[in-house]
């Protein structure tokens, strides 16, 4: 039974643009079967108080499908037997709404380490908390394999959180990640709030993915209130998602040559990557333009020489990209990074792994081709390579600058006037959005309830970026770790919620 | 060699010196050791903990060793290594799940030692005041002796912080540009 003759039986609630079908159990996990066979991938997986929903996208129709399952007695049936990676989705509904899944693969704590005041914080009665036992690694599989613990203090100015590899001499055989150190508590902060007061929280979700974030969540808020915010903010959106692309890439690239130890790389990237903060601190009054996209709208239009000074900035990146292609192809980088932390393509399809990291392992989804809007227009160029090395990681990012350039100047050229938003209905209703950040594709689901945030979920990418990045540790040296975790660019406080 | 006629005579013999004042000596040495320690003395090695931040001040920080403001000529280093560190630069809003790694580090850092509570989250706890699963500022936790504003704070503003910070450590010395 395909997938979609599943969700034809079953009643449907509108999820602007989609519908949210509601299945009865069976029908769940018959659905995640059929998923598998259809070629479909699980994008996220979260609850409210009274239900758990899954968010699918089928490839063949570009379309996102949430469906939805009752929870009873506080049971559902488990995901993780069909999709391993959903096994911290799973532990993470545990943790903060308090339902199990029913047979899960693993049924340990993730984001709540035993330190909360409350049990199941976002459920309808939260109950206190009892001293408990923090959460214990996995076994290691013998006595004669030697443990290393990295962080959550790492000192390396990245995201906190903490790695455990078992060592066989120099060889990683098992890499297991631990996460929810910077859990805030965002989802409740943001429930029962204006969509302009919790895009507050949206901004913060992850800081060089801030637009990113605030785009597909003032998208998901507009679907839901079924709005269009005039044509200059949504050209507005483009420059600084596209900028904040850039910016982010140029960061990236700049810390794996200054690990590999291409100095001359990173002392370019990392200026030019200032060069442009000012710029957008100047057309937009904030060098990570946070807060700057806002449901509705924008929050600031573009100083008045602010499309001088980004384009001006892109100028300086631009005569720089040739010198920085070649000498990323050079012998030293490139020799250096050619078949480090490879992922499988079928593994990467697997986890749903999008951006630059399923890019570069012919995963061609790119969601600036499909639902942001303002790019149809600009028509975005996507580059695909197959290697799934940090190598390939490093040639798409710099491919992708020169694109972003490209569209940024596509933007601001044909920039319409007008308003730069308009003010929000007080209605009720369901949205699904995304954005394309740097580390792939950002999913926000939300309701409405008269005007407020009834329920949300933001899917960051690192929910299966880091599930990919234990497993291609486990094929590598030790002295490869830390340039395949940068590699990656494995964001923890997105994921950590 | 024979003498000038007019520097001939007993007269013009060299006479013992005065032995030096030794109030005048100890001033004198306490005002170069002053300005050795203003020269010399001005390093201060810097650990990042992050107690839940979300990227945006971390960036800031990176930014901190790109040419434009390169840290390092004012003595300021990154080390990953508490036991290596003088100073704490703490960011975030202090999450529960790190309240004890952030004791820990505190307590592996040897004295004498500074924290810098660096952007709105780890002054007071920011946007995420309140929450279930965040203590407030750094403060609540460890003392605090500087702390330096902004969501996040520009680079810049981050080496003011800093530099104010190195200029105290290093006695009263006249602050010397890069």
């Amino acid at each position: 039974m395909s997938g979609h003759s599943i969700l034809q039986a079953a009643e449907a609630v509108v999820c602007r643009p989609w519908l949210r079908h509601i299945l009865p159990p069976h029908d769940w996990s018959a659905l995640a079967r059929a998923s598998v066979a259809d070629g479909w991938t699980l994008l996220a997986h979260w609850a409210d108080t009274h239900a758990a929903h899954a968010l699918y996208f089928d490839p063949v129709a570009l379309a996102a499908v949430p469906v939805s399952v009752p929870v009873e007695h506080g049971l559902y049936p488990a995901l993780s037997p069909i999709y391993p990676g959903a096994a911290w989705y799973e532990r993470m509904v545990h943790d903060l709404w308090g339902h199990e899944a029913a047979s899960g693969a693993d049924p340990r704590p993730w984001l709540d380490h035993g330190q909360w005041p409350l049990v199941a914080p976002l459920s309808v009665r939260p109950q206190t908390a009892t001293e408990g036992d923090p959460p214990q690694p996995a076994d290691v599989a013998s006595d004669s394999l030697m443990l290393l613990q990295l962080g959550p203090v790492w000192g390396e100015r990245q995201e906190v959180a903490a790695l455990r590899l078992t060592l066989d001499g120099p060889f990683i055989r098992q890499a297991e990640s631990r996460l929810g150190y910077s859990h805030k508590g965002a989802l409740a902060l943001m429930r029962g709030k204006s969509p302009r007061a919790a895009a507050r929280f949206a901004a913060r979700l992850s800081g060089d993915a801030t637009v990113a974030h605030s785009l597909a969540f003032a998208l998901a808020t507009e679907a839901a209130a079924d709005v269009q915010v005039p044509p200059r903010a949504t050209a507005l959106r483009v420059t600084m998602a596209e900028i904040e692309r850039i910016a982010g890439h140029l960061d990236n690239l700049a810390e794996i040559a200054g690990l590999a130890g291409a100095e001359s790389i990173r002392i370019r990237c990392g200026g030019l990557r200032e060069v442009l903060a000012r710029a957008a601190a100047t057309a937009f009054g904030h060098r990570l333009m946070m807060d700057g996209v806002v449901p509705g709208g924008v929050a600031v239009d573009l100083t008045n020489d602010g499309a001088e000074v980004i384009l001006r900035a892109l100028g300086d990146i631009s005569m720089q990209m040739s010198w920085l292609r070649q000498a990323q192809d050079g012998a030293a980088l490139f020799v250096h990074l050619a078949g480090i932390g490879r992922a499988g393509t079928a593994l990467a399809a697997t986890l749903g792994v999008g951006g630059v990291a399923g890019r570069a392992c012919g995963l061609g989804l790119d969601v600036r081709t499909v639902f942001v809007p303002g790019y149809a227009a600009l028509s975005p160029r996507v580059a695909v390579r197959p290697d799934g090395d940090a190598a390939a990681r490093q040639q798409l990012r710099i491919f992708e600058i020169e694109e972003s350039i490209r569209l940024i100047g596509g933007a601001l050229q044909s920039l319409p006037d007008g308003p730069i938003s308009l003010p929000l209905p007080q209605v009720s209703g369901e949205g699904i959005a995304c954005a394309e950040s740097i580390r792939g594709d950002v999913w926000h689901w939300l309701q409405l309830d008269h005007g407020q945030i009834a329920a949300i979920f933001p899917r960051d990418p690192g929910w299966c970026l880091w599930p990919l990045a234990e497993r291609v540790l486990e094929n590598a040296t030790v002295d490869d770790a830390a340039l395949i975790r940068l590699s990656f660019g494995l964001p923890s406080s997105g994921p950590d919620l | 060699m024979r003498r000038p006629r007019w520097l001939q005579g007993p007269r013009l013999k060299a006479e013992p010196a005065e032995p030096a004042d030794a109030e005048a000596r100890a001033l004198m040495a306490a005002r170069m050791e002053a300005a050795a320690q203003a020269r010399l003395g001005r390093s201060l090695a810097l650990l990042h903990v992050n107690t839940g931040s979300c990227n945006g001040c971390e960036l800031e920080l990176r930014a901190l060793s790109n040419v434009f403001y390169d840290l390092e000529r004012f003595g300021l280093r990154f080390v990953d290594n508490p036991r290596q560190a003088d100073v704490l630069l703490v960011t975030g809003p202090l999450t529960r799940n790190l309240t004890v790694a952030l004791e820990q580090a505190w307590d592996a850092t040897p004295d004498p030692k500074w924290v810098v509570a660096v952007g709105d989250c780890a002054v007071d706890g920011g946007v995420f005041k309140g929450s279930y699963a965040v203590v407030g500022g750094t403060g609540l936790c460890v003392p605090v002796d500087l702390t330096i504003s902004g969501c996040p704070p520009s680079p810049g503003r981050i080496l003011t912080g800093l530099r104010t910070l190195l200029e105290a450590h290093a006695g009263q010395g006249a602050p010397r540009s890069g």
